[in-house]
């Protein structure tokens, strides 16, 4: 059954993969002007002075001399079987460099969501049950204002307070959580609070509102008659049906975090794919550009995936469109 | 995920009383509506404030937003200049009251783009369905397959920095929301009777597409315009930041964070108060937007 829906959900990828890797293979063909000339550093005035030898290189590299349909074919064969070209900066394959960063960009996703999980759960739970009281219009502020604030101040504001005022937490910098756990939290505290803060708000408010929808139901109210206690009717009753709740707006955040992780990495110098994306446009290194995207999107196409296979398994009577 | 198709929901529920509602008193019984959410008013007046200061900047403004002064740089908040100065010793009052002018260009262009683009593309998938619909919604996916925030920069990155330039950038992310949006009102209109009828009377699938159905998406569009100028005033602030917005020396809220953030130890102050701008302004079409959405569908809340 789960297996089926899997292998049907796979079927509808293949058409939004396909369009996708033309987007992604675009990113390089709609550079205004002549895209090699503009990899290579040269601006109109100056383009006088780049070695011919070089620019033909760079053209037949990139495939230039073919056309269109053509170059794309000879770009998707390559980058399905692994091969996503080279650096035009450090001259190294951007396979490697993106397989190399990877694993920092999602240390810092999961940490972000968890961190907005611990905070957000409780908040929603406990502002549905304390309904119209201080608390419950704490955790609403909270909830507005984090989706209102952007991120970069946020983290600008937290490095003020907590690296430059206190001295606490270090601004930049990271160890792999596999190495050293305690010294990639107190690393990853700062970026993990910046990247999961919309998302906390957002989960706060949803669960709020389902939790509120579920202990106005029936067997709320059945399962208070019958004598249990307030925190297991709250606990173990509604807050287990507001579970879902958390499933759908974690597979809706996954875009937030991703996106969002450009700038958070960019800030705190954390070396992930999403700051290696900012780094290639800024030096002009499109291969890296486009390996950056491509697998930021192919991460959230897969998360989202995962998602909905799991709220399929929770949730039987989701059926395919 | 889909979008609920909602039935006809563009009369206010006040105002639903059949026979006695003309427009204007129509209008008068959303006003009483809206005006009891005291949060969505307080909405309304924080993008009135926005739209007013964009307008009249020059008027408002206590210095000239380029001017520099570096013997008064990095100034606290005091008398001369009101939110102190930045780095070069620009007056920061006077640099976020331009900002307002920046923020709004883009976001009125980028939304205008989404939703143009957006609304007739919805409409035909729905209205024609199959094989139109699948296509068009398939590009929807793909064009969701990309964070938003990661296919402004990846726009931003491949067609160079300008106006136009982050008009697309911005405005490609949103056009599923409004596809998706008007896709399924006008799948749970088409077979309803009055569309029968207007076909019977000859009326010609442009018209019973626009003249008819699309009426009823009104609503939820002015719901969704509102996040929608959120969403690009924050994506707009975010590429300034990132330096793949307006060049220097625009004066853009979120360029000012960026050229202030080398000296957050000298003057913290001066970051402060740009983000806050960002954030009430967002935070005023986030409340407006929801105040909206519960006048013209009480059931809904917010995913």
């Amino acid at each position: 059954m789960i297996a089926s829906y899997v292998v049907q959900r796979l079927f509808q990828l293949v058409p939004v993969l396909f369009l996708v890797s033309i987007g992604i293979f675009l990113i390089i063909q709609l550079i205004p002007g002549d895209p090699v000339m503009v990899m290579l550093g040269a601006t109109p005035e100056t383009s006088g002075n780049i070695n011919r030898q070089q620019y033909e290189e760079l053209r037949h590299q990139l495939g230039f001399d073919q056309p269109l349909p053509i170059r794309y074919l000879n770009w998707v064969s390559k980058v399905v079987r692994g091969d996503l070209g080279m650096s035009l900066k450090s001259r190294r394959p951007v396979l490697e460099t993106l397989l190399e960063r990877y694993p920092a960009t999602i240390f810092l996703a999961i940490t972000a969501l968890i961190g907005a999980v611990i905070v957000a759960v409780p908040a929603g739970i406990i502002a549905a049950v304390r309904q119209n009281t201080w608390v419950d219009y704490l955790a609403m502020g909270f909830s507005l204002w984090g989706v209102a604030m952007p991120n970069f101040w946020l983290a600008l504001m937290l490095i003020v307070l907590f690296s430059i005022n206190l001295g606490w937490l270090p601004s930049i910098g990271y160890t792999s959580p596999l190495v050293q756990p305690v010294d990639f939290l107190r690393h990853a505290f700062m970026p993990a609070i910046v990247l999961g803060a919309s998302t906390s708000a957002h989960l706060t408010r949803y669960l709020r509102a389902e939790m509120l929808e579920q202990l106005s139901q029936d067997y709320v109210r059945a399962a208070r008659a019958r004598g249990l206690p307030p925190l297991v009717v709250i606990v173990k009753h509604a807050a287990k049906n507001s579970l879902l709740a958390v499933v759908t707006v974690v597979g809706l955040q996954t875009a937030r975090l991703l996106g969002g992780s450009a700038i958070v990495e960019t800030i705190f110098s954390w070396p992930g794919v999403a700051s290696l994306l900012l780094e290639g446009i800024y030096a002009r290194d499109y291969p890296i550009v486009q390996g950056a995207v491509l697998i930021l999107a192919l991460t959230y196409v897969f998360i989202n995936l995962v998602v909905d296979v799991a709220y399929k398994f929770l949730d039987p009577r989701v059926r395919l469109e | 995920m889909s979008i609920k198709a909602e039935p006809a929901v563009a009369s206010p529920p006040a105002a639903s009383t059949p026979g006695t509602g003309t427009y204007a008193s129509q209008l008068i019984a959303a006003w009483r509506v809206i005006s009891r959410n005291r949060l969505a008013l307080l909405g309304g007046f924080v993008i009135l404030v926005g739209v007013f200061t964009a307008i009249f900047a020059p008027l408002l403004a206590t210095h000239d937003p380029y001017e520099i002064d570096i013997v008064n740089r990095l100034r606290g908040p005091g008398p001369g200049h009101w939110l102190g100065t930045d780095v070069l010793g620009r007056d920061t009052f006077s640099r976020l009251v331009y900002g307002a002018r920046t923020a709004f260009q883009v976001a009125i262009g980028a939304v205008a783009l989404g939703a143009i683009a957006g609304i007739p593309l919805g409409a035909i998938a729905g209205f024609y369905g199959r094989r139109v619909d699948a296509i068009v919604m398939r590009f929807m996916d793909s064009v969701l397959a990309f964070p938003g925030q990661l296919l402004a920069i990846a726009l931003v990155a491949a067609l160079g920095g300008g106006l136009i330039s982050l008009y697309i950038a911005i405005g490609v992310s949103s056009i599923p929301q409004y596809a998706r949006i008007v896709r399924g009102v006008v799948l749970s209109q088409k077979e309803r009777e009055y569309v029968e009828a207007a076909r019977m009377v000859g009326e010609s699938n442009l018209r019973v597409l626009f003249g008819e159905i699309l009426p009823n998406c009104v609503a939820p569009i002015i719901v969704t315009l509102s996040f929608d100028f959120a969403h690009a005033i924050l994506i707009e602030s975010s590429l300034s930041f990132l330096g793949l917005g307006f060049p220097p020396p625009t004066a853009s809220w979120g360029l000012m964070l960026k050229e202030i953030s080398p000296f957050l130890e000298l003057q913290p102050l001066s970051a402060l108060f740009p983000g806050l701008t960002i954030a009430i302004m967002i935070l005023g079409f986030n409340l407006f937007g929801d105040g909206l959405r519960d006048l013209f569908d009480p059931r809904h809340y917010e995913i």
